[in-house]
């Protein structure tokens, strides 16, 4: 089974957020792989433990994303490809899709497998729209994939704590959901092997040249607060005092 | 012009959030002066069309084809697709559903569209507001590419209360879109429980519910004993129920469960807008986060900024000593 898995960079978590004109301040962030995207990395890792195959990272990004996809080699992937890509925030998702559909449709994978969503733009679309750029079959918020005769069956996480088993041909793309497997760490030989391994750079303009975006992003602000909080102050020990006078005269549930 | 609002067949009814995209698609309405057209998707729309026709006196249409039973991406696209081509909407709403976040995105592709996804807040513009970074700041998208907007709408974010009912009977059509079983290519089986919920979230008078911000599985008894000194339900958001540390039927948010108590208090929770559409209907919630930026204060009746690992234990005695 041949896997490309793309995945993305994105600001660390909880990193600070400080406005510059349409988007944040990079040189104040730390990046990290998706978290949605390790999940479908460590999905297409197993099926390659089990079946055997070919897992290919595919990122698109400017230099800085080379530490995803070295890590995702660590982890296991194959090789990698690069999309080299600075105008990533002005091109809208249909666009940034045209990349990696043009990228990935030479390859001919077997699966494509993204993060259903990012955690710094979360439009929760890449995926969806790559299948209808490649004319295959997908499915959404996958927790588990078996192989069948001449194709998939994946498990589908619906609304309400219910799911559903879906059953599809290859080649075809899913999106993964969290929590399907557990992350795998790089090993210490697993990082030594990924500066071996085969990272392939394309480039942006000569793959999909931007188009005029459809949907634009055209501010950006801090969130308005829909309740005045009470901050309670003072230490840990005070604060806890404060809250508990709360809790019994106020919201009285003590 | 026209607003093409797609509703959402939920157990042989129109859901709670296809309401409130109703709403919405009726306030974008009242602000550019165009009628709005509801739609709904199946192989036996009658009940949810005349469900809705009780409500809205204006245009209904029934998109039907016995291939649209049971759901399926293909179906779907292919359906509204020709439905948009013969409407020609400038503007077409979606509730924001799993099913929709499955085929929307797909649909508005085919068209040379993006959806605008997850939208909270619609400005004159028209503008529309989302969440970006995790909650933790606001974006405002504008569509500028010829031909129809497509944007889905986040729950909770409008009234279904606010639909303007109006006087008048509803005009009522079908459309029956052309569609091949080859054109089908995933085969969706029968929806199935997970494990059986041993835990009624739900109904929980008073709730703890833990976070990223307990960094280890060891730590939990933290959060356990604070509970247990509460009497409250313990509860968490999904990446604890995503390591593993606490089971799934524990988890509240949008993948989890909804739930409104009179007491939710949130330790080392963020607040990603998936966790806030399953709790903030609670009566009152407090946050225990270190960082003073988390969205989870946006929503927060009492706030405690600070070290869990310092402020949890003290609580836990507090309200200990505060029980005797």
């Amino acid at each position: 089974m041949k896997i490309i898995v793309a995945v993305k960079q994105v600001p660390e978590r909880d990193a600070p957020v400080r406005i510059a004109g349409k988007w944040i301040e990079e040189s104040d962030l730390q990046f990290a792989m998706n978290e949605p995207d390790a999940y479908a990395l460590e999905e297409a890792l197993q099926l390659k433990e089990k079946h055997g195959g070919e897992v290919v990272v595919l990122s698109a990004g400017p230099e800085r994303v080379g530490s995803t996809i070295r890590e995702a080699l660590a982890k296991g992937a194959d090789r990698a490809i690069h999309i080299a890509c600075d105008d990533l925030a002005t091109r809208d998702p249909l666009s940034i899709a045209r990349l990696l559909a043009t990228a990935i449709q030479p390859e001919a994978p077997d699966l494509v497998l993204t993060g259903l969503q990012s955690e710094d733009l979360g439009l929760g679309q890449t995926g969806v729209i790559l299948a209808e750029l490649l004319n295959l079959p997908h499915s959404t918020l996958i927790l588990q994939v078996e192989k069948t005769d001449g194709g998939i069956k994946v498990k589908r996480e619906l609304e309400a704590g219910f799911f559903q088993f879906i059953e599809m041909p290859t080649p075809a793309v899913l999106t993964i959901q969290s929590g399907g497997n557990k992350l795998r760490y790089a090993t210490l030989m697993g990082i030594k092997r990924a500066k071996t391994k085969d990272v392939r750079t394309l480039s942006a303009a000569e793959l999909a040249p931007p188009n005029s975006p459809v949907v634009m992003l055209e501010q950006i602000a801090l969130p308005k607060k829909q309740k005045s909080t009470q901050i309670l102050p003072g230490s840990g020990k005070e604060a806890a005092a404060a809250l508990v006078e709360k809790l019994k005269f106020e919201v009285r549930v003590l | 012009m026209s607003i093409l609002l797609v509703l959402e067949d939920r157990d042989g009814k129109i859901g709670r959030i296809s309401w409130e995209t109703f709403a919405a698609a009726q306030q974008l309405g009242a602000a550019l002066n165009v009628p709005v057209v509801a739609a709904m998707i199946g192989a036996q729309t009658d009940s949810l069309a005349a469900e809705v026709a009780a409500r809205y006196p204006g245009k209904v249409v029934r998109v039907e084809h016995t291939l649209l039973n049971p759901y399926t991406p293909d179906g779907y696209v292919a359906a509204l697709h020709q439905l948009i081509e013969a409407e020609s909407p400038d503007y077409v709403i979606f509730p924001h559903t799993y099913q929709v976040r499955d085929f929307a995105p797909a649909l508005a592709t085919r068209m040379g569209q993006v959806l605008i996804s997850d939208v909270v807040a619609i400005g004159e513009g028209p503008v529309f507001t989302r969440q970006l970074m995790q909650g933790r700041l606001s974006g405002t998208y504008r569509h500028s590419g010829n031909g129809p907007c497509f944007i889905s709408i986040q729950a909770g974010a409008f009234r279904a209360d606010a639909i303007n009912t109006g006087l008048g009977e509803a005009s009522v059509s079908t459309f029956n879109p052309i569609l091949d079983p080859a054109q089908i290519r995933t085969k969706a089986g029968e929806p199935f429980r997970g494990a059986a919920q041993t835990v009624d979230l739900g109904s929980a008078q008073l709730i703890v519910s833990v976070g990223r911000g307990i960094k280890d599985a060891e730590n939990l008894p933290l959060v356990q004993d604070l509970a247990a000194a509460l009497g409250a339900e313990l509860a968490a958001s999904r990446p604890i129920c995503d390591n593993g540390w606490l089971p799934m039927e524990r988890q509240v948010g949008s993948s989890g469960q909804s739930v409104a108590p009179r007491l939710y208090l949130a330790v080392g929770i963020s607040g990603a807008i998936q966790h806030l559409v399953g709790m903030k209907g609670s009566q009152c919630i407090v946050a225990i986060n270190r960082d003073p930026d988390a969205p989870i204060f946006e929503v927060a009746d009492y706030g405690i900024v600070g070290d869990l690992f310092e402020v949890v234990p003290a609580l836990t005695e507090a309200i200990k000593a505060a029980k005797q």
